[in-house]
């Protein structure tokens, strides 16, 4: 992968004029190669990763759905996951091989939401033959991120 | 009580300059002389299981034979090295180790050994420690800090030294050799009557080409004491673990002593190590991340007028402060006090270099930034 991307996928939000320093290239090409990337979708959104269990009043529930599905004539899973994804509800959406097919992480602000989203929307679909709820007890890493505390640097400030 | 062999071995003025540093808690240091990264965690992790194994016992005087065999296999592969693990190969605590043996093992008092400079701290310590003379063999920034092969022999000529330290990539200055440099100094050396000690263990961290061990140049060998570990390829600092690879004859040397002094490197971390030289990995990510910080803080610290030569390996710079006619401990201490900003003053290298800083970018890049605008600022106000 490109340096470019590498940075930011790491950091989104690093200034132009210190990326295009850390490449050495130029300010101007950085942007344009940027924006090329937005083009084509190699970037797609600059996000922020957020520890909800540190904020004290927005609490929410995540949970991972296992979902089975019946494929349609030549569409496959594509047109029932595209029925799935495109609710609000679903954080993320993958297709897998093994027991199942789908894979979905929801988000809800209490196990009541998430319940009502499986029992009134997903499970209702025709396609759907069946579905196994896990609910998230705690977050350890997420995107590549630790989110638990870790410990600071423990060098000596000088050494040779 | 204190002999006077480690009485005269000096301890400047630096020391005082460290403690100051130490008593400040947010000071932003470049001082630091080893990675900023922990170790990688499948090392920690093979340790941590080691331990629940119940490895805690010595190990031969020689080290585990497994890790012996790891290493032997790493330099046939990397350099086309052939290294017996059975009697040319010793596992020692850190390359510091090594160092003292390899110099206790050939030294007889008066010995001379050149030591390139400027070098790092350790070693015109543990020559005069070990009763031997140091020969310095002062390097200059406009040669790029590279050993002047016309220098170097009459060095030879004059004094006929029975050893010659070398260290590449350089610890304070970054700099290393190519393949043909190399060859162009194994060409003074070779038919001289020493020992050459190749110190090389910032192997792994290594900008452009590939790191050539001394080694491995035709011929050389047998004159050879590799000297290596994984305090800085793999952030083990701590681990205190290298080794040592050279002729029989001196290797079994340095394994009596060994032997005697400290019996063997810890287990557990002998066990790391033989996990480390699967982390490559690991290794690469983190050479990578020392590559785009050096990229930015040379190009900055050239824009602001510390003039530094590009460093290909290691990762440090060492950058020439002359122009602001301030000594380097006075430079230092005025960074430190105005800006919060540790840097290791040029003359820890050696005493002709007053006129440099040495500034370790084992940092991460949210701090490099900073104190580039903090010592920028400094500077104007000079």
């Amino acid at each position: 992968m490109d340096d470019i991307l590498e940075i930011l996928e790491n950091n989104a939000r690093i200034e132009i004029e210190h990326l295009a320093k850390l490449t050495r290239k130029r300010g101007e090409e950085v942007k344009k190669m940027i924006k090329n990337y937005e083009k084509r979708g190699v970037i797609v959104k600059y996000k922020t990763v957020i520890n909800k269990s540190r904020l004290r009043d927005e609490r929410s529930v995540f949970a991972l759905i296992e979902v089975r599905v019946t494929p349609q004539k030549d569409v496959g899973f594509d047109s029932i996951a595209q029925r799935i994804y495109r609710f609000p509800e679903v954080r993320s959406c993958y297709l897998l091989s093994g027991t199942y097919d789908l894979l979905l992480f929801l988000e809800g602000k209490d196990i009541q939401e998430i319940a009502n989203f499986v029992s009134e929307k997903l499970a209702p679909l025709s396609s759907v033959k069946g579905t196994t709820s896990h609910f998230m007890l705690k977050k350890y890493k997420e995107d590549g991120v630790i989110l638990v505390k870790d410990g600071k640097n423990k060098r000596l400030a000088v050494t040779y | 009580m204190v002999s006077k062999r480690v009485k005269k071995v000096s301890h400047s003025g630096i020391r005082a300059f460290f403690d100051l540093v130490l008593g400040m808690p947010e000071v932003i240091s470049l001082g630091v002389g080893e990675p900023d990264f922990v170790t990688p965690w499948r090392v920690r992790e093979k340790a941590i299981t080691s331990l629940e194994e119940g490895f805690t016992s010595y190990t031969s005087n020689k080290g585990l034979k497994v890790l012996r065999e790891d290493i032997a296999y790493h330099l046939k592969k990397k350099y086309a090295l052939r290294y017996s693990p059975e009697d040319e190969i010793l596992i020692t605590t850190g390359v510091s180790e090594g160092l003292d043996l390899a110099l206790r093992a050939i030294l007889d008092p008066k010995d001379k050994v050149i030591v390139v400079s400027p070098h790092y701290v350790a070693y015109p310590a543990l020559v005069e420690l070990n009763l031997g003379e140091v020969l310095f063999l002062q390097t200059r920034e406009k040669e790029g800090f590279k050993i002047n092969t016309k220098k170097l022999e009459q060095l030879l000529v004059k004094y006929k030294p029975k050893a010659m330290i070398l260290n590449y990539p350089s610890n304070p200055t970054g700099i290393t050799y190519t393949e043909n440099e190399l060859k162009k100094l194994w060409r003074v050396l070779s038919d001289k009557e020493m020992l050459i000690i190749s110190d090389e263990i910032y192997e792994d961290i290594f900008y452009k080409e590939s790191h050539v061990c001394f080694a491995s140049l035709k011929g050389a060998k047998k004159k050879v004491v590799l000297l290596n570990g994984f305090s800085k390829g793999c952030a083990m600092t701590g681990f205190r673990i290298g080794y040592a690879c050279g002729p029989k004859e001196i290797i079994e040397a340095m394994m009596k002593i060994h032997s005697f002094g400290m019996l063997c490197a810890p287990i557990i971390s002998q066990i790391a190590a033989s996990e480390a030289l699967k982390a490559k990995k690991e290794i690469n990510l983190m050479v990578k991340e020392y590559k785009l910080r050096r990229d930015f803080i040379v190009k900055e610290l050239n824009r602001i007028g510390l003039h530094t030569v590009m460093p290909e390996g290691a990762f440090y710079c060492f950058s020439c402060i002359e122009k602001f006619k301030l000594g380097d401990l006075d430079f230092a201490k005025a960074l430190l006090l105005q800006e919060n900003v540790a840097v290791i003053p040029g003359s820890a290298f050696g005493i002709s270099y007053g006129g440099f800083i040495r500034i370790s970018y084992a940092n991460t890049l949210e701090n490099l930034k900073e104190a580039v605008v903090r010592i920028e600022r400094f500077l104007k106000n000079l």
